[in-house]
């Protein structure tokens, strides 16, 4: 008889659970999503960075000391395996004051202590070999090579789509209700489309998995949302090569200034503590992106004039009580597993933590798992016109005709690359049709144009292939309609 | 080069298929040359389709025409003359081996391809300012869209955005788009200008009396709020340097808001190449022949620099053409000198930026800032005219002759009071 196990949360930790539990041939994982489509909450906003493992302190915080520096790892064979976008181009802490080599000595000795490879730290002249747009002012850094850049919605999607082709149920736009838990057992779950049956629960419910706790009794931890803000700039301007933190204080790592995988300059985020039912509060503010401006200039003094700004945005990181990651089964109620708190570095921890779950579903509920003979561990990432060759395209369109045919100008997105999209979405469960679900697996509307010119088309073709009137396509979402109705629907009173 | 890509063989291609790619299409193909045009869209006209307003070809077709109609009579000559063309076809490189032999590779439902040519037009329009540029925070909703994206949705796909509006920015985009939502039966809550006059035309300024729209005159939309939709946008007013006044915020409840603050010319393709650009146009510096710092890449209309009327981007488009042949003919635009053109007193911008003194010119210009009874002057060759009032909003056209440029060593254009 198989094992049920519900994982409530469709983010890079919960997608990385289902992927990793999808090996096991007694186990049936379902995994539930309040989002119309994955990786949508904290997964979606953030600096995207695969971090070195050598910033958490390991007396302090020894869960997230060991599963950065694992998931970090783990991830130079997971974007291979699945075809994630990435990129592997190191990180420089840099010292602008002669004191801040002793905090750079701190770091290098932490990172040794969790067993992180080929750090040191590099004086002046090497510092601006490695990266000669630095400010003048910086005086040495501590140089990780492992430190890399990935597209975190593009992961969770990847991730997603290699779990359900391995036997993972989605169940998308599932918002979690209740947990019926018997004698201190767990039985299932409740949720706006019915009860799902579960012996193990999974909480992965990022900003959400102090309430999730809740319903099933667990009460000892709170999260709060600590936002971020951050800038990204058209792809013209000049970025810089590697990844560039400013010395950390004991708040913060600091405003980091990247070329994000796409090309585009980016810096962000500041650190700002809302209060735990803000919950909701993306909102950018003027105050954070002019703080965060300031702090990139530190690193990075020639910042491009403000026209030259694509898009800013904000990310919530749920911090839970205590700073470190929850990762435990909980022995008041059997089968109840939390992987709460996965604040920064949440993203690079994920295929770790993913790792930890089964281990503890082995270890703690004594569920003995068995491999699954025949497991796919390979995802094809879709077609990218923009990655493509002419020759390419013209291999291309002999399948079919719109692999040629651009319609984000801005990126190179063809309509075959989007047709693909939709196909997957339609593949994992995506129910209702949206723009953002396009754009996360094809980049199209991310560029200088911000989709003022492929958005409709993309819209027409959202409506084409869902069967739905055009108006009611979403930019993110029920509640986030294109339009109202036809243009003369508001003349006729009907819309 | 391309061993494997198939490969075409035109004098020129123009890439872009709106009024000045058409009609620089159409009179190179006059001209006796071999011509290509490549346009992205499924179909030629560039903008003009969605602008279904009249007010077009006053100047170039002597009659009021509404976009359509104006894209309509272009194509129709394209086709009567037989001039090729490639619709929904992507340029996504242009490269330049040297000054006669050019490569445009684009792609196509049917391939990608390169074109070898001689010359190439650069006719790719503009792009428009969206909120990020213009600094607006918030929430990322459903609800916000450029003005042209508005009209997209509206008039090519028949899609209503919203009900109740709010619109940045009183240029001609913004304040017919506000009489397009007003026109559906949408409330236009307010239309939103940051300067303390209006933008667009003085025509178009009559849309906000005619429909009853509130415009605020020295204020900003800062931020935007909602869920999944827009639900509130916050304003504020700015003293005379545009700065905000602390405490004059308040907020507008709307669904849509939509912001039509400007253009920008699209010039990556050309950059690319080491095209130089006028920072005060946005587009390329260019010689009387339209021709950019790259010898035989030709551009006109609004890659070339923001229009008020399309009559001048077609006039533009046909210019660039007489240039190609001359370029492919006499393999160059030459001169004996140059005539630089300087921004001179209330002179935003200005092109083209050299003259040849071999032919007669249009200088296409703008002013910074409003004024009445005013004189242009150029004073190297004591050349005055005199204008009642200026604006921003409309490109001001002077002709200079060959002769009058011939005298001068370099051209100052001023817009003074009399």
């Amino acid at each position: 008889m198989k094992t049920k196990v519900a994982i409530i949360g469709a983010g890079i930790s919960g997608a990385s659970i289902a992927r990793v539990l999808s090996k096991y041939e007694n186990l049936e994982v379902h995994l539930i999503e309040k989002a119309p489509d994955v990786g949508w909450g904290v997964s979606k906003a953030n600096t995207a960075l695969i971090h070195g493992g050598y910033d958490d302190d390991p007396d302090k915080y020894p869960t997230r000391a060991k599963l950065c520096i694992r998931g970090n790892r783990l991830w130079h064979r997971w974007v291979k395996e699945l075809e994630i976008p990435h990129v592997w181009n190191g990180a420089l802490i840099v010292a602008t004051r002669e004191e801040d080599f002793d905090e750079l000595e701190r770091l290098l000795e932490r990172g040794r202590r969790n067993g992180v490879p080929e750090m040191r730290i590099v004086d002046k002249e090497e510092l601006f070999h490695l990266e000669p747009g630095l400010t003048k002012e910086a005086i040495g850094a501590l140089w990780v090579p492992i430190v890399g850049q990935i597209g975190p919605i593009p992961a969770v999607i990847a991730i997603t789509e290699n779990a359900v082709a391995n036997g993972v149920k989605t169940h998308l736009e599932t918002e979690v209700t209740g947990i019926r838990v018997e004698n201190g057992e767990v039985k299932g779950v409740e949720t706006s489309n019915g009860f799902i049956e579960a012996d193990i629960v999974i909480n992965a419910a990022g900003l959400y998995a102090d309430r999730i706790a809740r319903m099933a009794g667990i009460d000892y931890f709170e999260i709060h949302p600590r936002k971020g803000e951050y800038w990204i700039f058209d792809d013209d301007v000049p970025g810089p090569r590697r990844v560039l933190f400013p010395t950390p204080t004991p708040i913060s790592k600091g405003i980091v200034v990247t070329t994000e995988i796409s090309g585009h300059l980016m810096i962000g985020p500041n650190a700002q503590d809302l209060p735990p039912e803000e919950k909701e509060n993306l909102a950018t503010t003027r105050e954070g992106l002019e703080q965060v401006w300031e702090g990139a200039k530190k690193l990075w003094p020639q910042l491009p004039p403000r026209s030259k700004v694509i898009r800013t945005f904000a990310g919530l990181r749920p911090e839970p009580t205590g700073g470190d990651f929850i990762i435990r089964a909980e022995e008041e109620v059997w089968g109840f597993i939390n992987v709460a708190g996965i604040r920064s570095p949440g993203l690079t921890s994920a295929p770790a933590i993913a790792e930890e779950v089964a281990e503890i579903i082995q270890r703690d509920l004594g569920i003995q798992l068995r491999e699954k003979s025949k497991w796919n561990p390979y995802r094809r990432e879709i077609s990218h016109l923009f990655m493509m060759s002419p020759e390419q395209v013209n291999e291309a369109v002999k399948r079919n005709p719109s692999y040629g045919k651009v319609v984000c100008r801005c990126n190179n997105v063809s309509e075959g690359d989007i047709l693909e999209a939709i196909e997957r979405m339609k593949l994992i469960g995506v129910k209702t049709p949206s723009v953002d679900s396009v754009k996360f697996r094809t980049k199209a509307t991310t560029g200088t144009c911000q989709g003022s010119f492929c958005r409709p088309k993309i819209v027409e073709l959202l409506a084409r292939e869902y069967g739905v009137e055009p108006w009611k396509v979403t930019l993110k979402g029920k509640g986030s309609e294109i339009g109202v109705g036809d243009v003369k629907a508001l003349l006729r009173g009907d819309a | 080069m391309f061993p494997r890509i198939p490969m075409l063989n035109y004098d020129v291609v123009v890439i872009g298929g709106g009024p000045a790619g058409m009609a620089a299409a159409v009179r190179a193909k006059e001209l006796g040359l071999k011509v290509l045009l490549l346009d992205e869209n499924d179909h030629l006209g560039g903008i003009l389709p969605q602008c279904i307003h009249p007010g077009f070809g006053l100047h170039y077709f002597r009659e009021e025409l509404t976009g359509p109609e104006f894209a309509a009579r272009l194509a129709r000559k394209m086709v009567e003359l037989g001039v090729e063309y490639k619709t929904a076809a992507r340029v996504l490189e242009i490269k330049n081996y040297s000054d006669l032999e050019k490569v445009v590779v684009f792609t196509s439902p049917s391939g990608a391809y390169g074109v070898w040519a001689r010359a190439v037009i650069y006719a790719a329009g503009a792009r428009e300012r969206h909120a990020f540029e213009i600094g607006i925070v918030g929430d990322r909703v459903s609800g916000v869209y450029t003005a042209g994206e508005a009209q997209t949705l509206m008039d090519i796909y028949g899609i209503m955005p919203g009900r109740e509006v709010v619109i940045v920015g009183s240029g001609d985009v913004g304040l017919i788009m506000a009489r397009r939502f007003a026109l559906e039966g949408a409330k236009v809550k307010a239309v939103i200008e940051l300067m303390p006059y209006p933008g667009g035309l003085a025509r178009n300024v009559i849309i906000l009396r005619d429909f009853d729209i509130p415009l605020y005159l020295s204020h900003k939309v800062v931020e935007v709020r909602g869920r999944g939709r827009v639900e509130r946008v916050k304003v504020v007013k700015v003293d005379e340097n545009l700065n905000e006044i602390p405490g004059s915020e308040f907020w507008i409840e709307a669904d849509t808001l939509i912001i039509s603050a400007g253009l920008v010319p699209n010039v990556k393709k050309l950059t690319a190449i080491g095209v130089e650009i006028d920072p005060s146009t946005g587009g390329p510096v260019v010689n009387d022949r339209l021709e950019t710092s790259v010898p035989g890449i030709f551009v006109a209309g609004n890659a070339l620099l923001i229009n008020d009327l399309v009559d001048y981007v077609a006039e533009q488009g046909e210019l660039a053409a007489e240039g190609a042949r001359e370029f492919i003919e006499n393999g160059g635009i030459g001169s004996r000198k140059w005539v630089k053109v300087e921004k001179g007193e209330n002179v935003r911008l200005l092109a083209p930026h050299y003259l040849s003194g071999d032919r007669d010119v249009y200088l296409y210009l703008r002013v910074a800032r409003p004024m009445e009874d005013v004189e242009l002057r150029i004073p190297e060759i004591g050349k005055k005219m005199k204008l009642p009032v200026v604006k921003p909003a409309e490109m001001l056209r002077v002709k200079l002759k060959a002769e009058e440029i011939r005298k001068a060593e370099k051209l100052t254009v001023e817009v003074v009071r009399v």
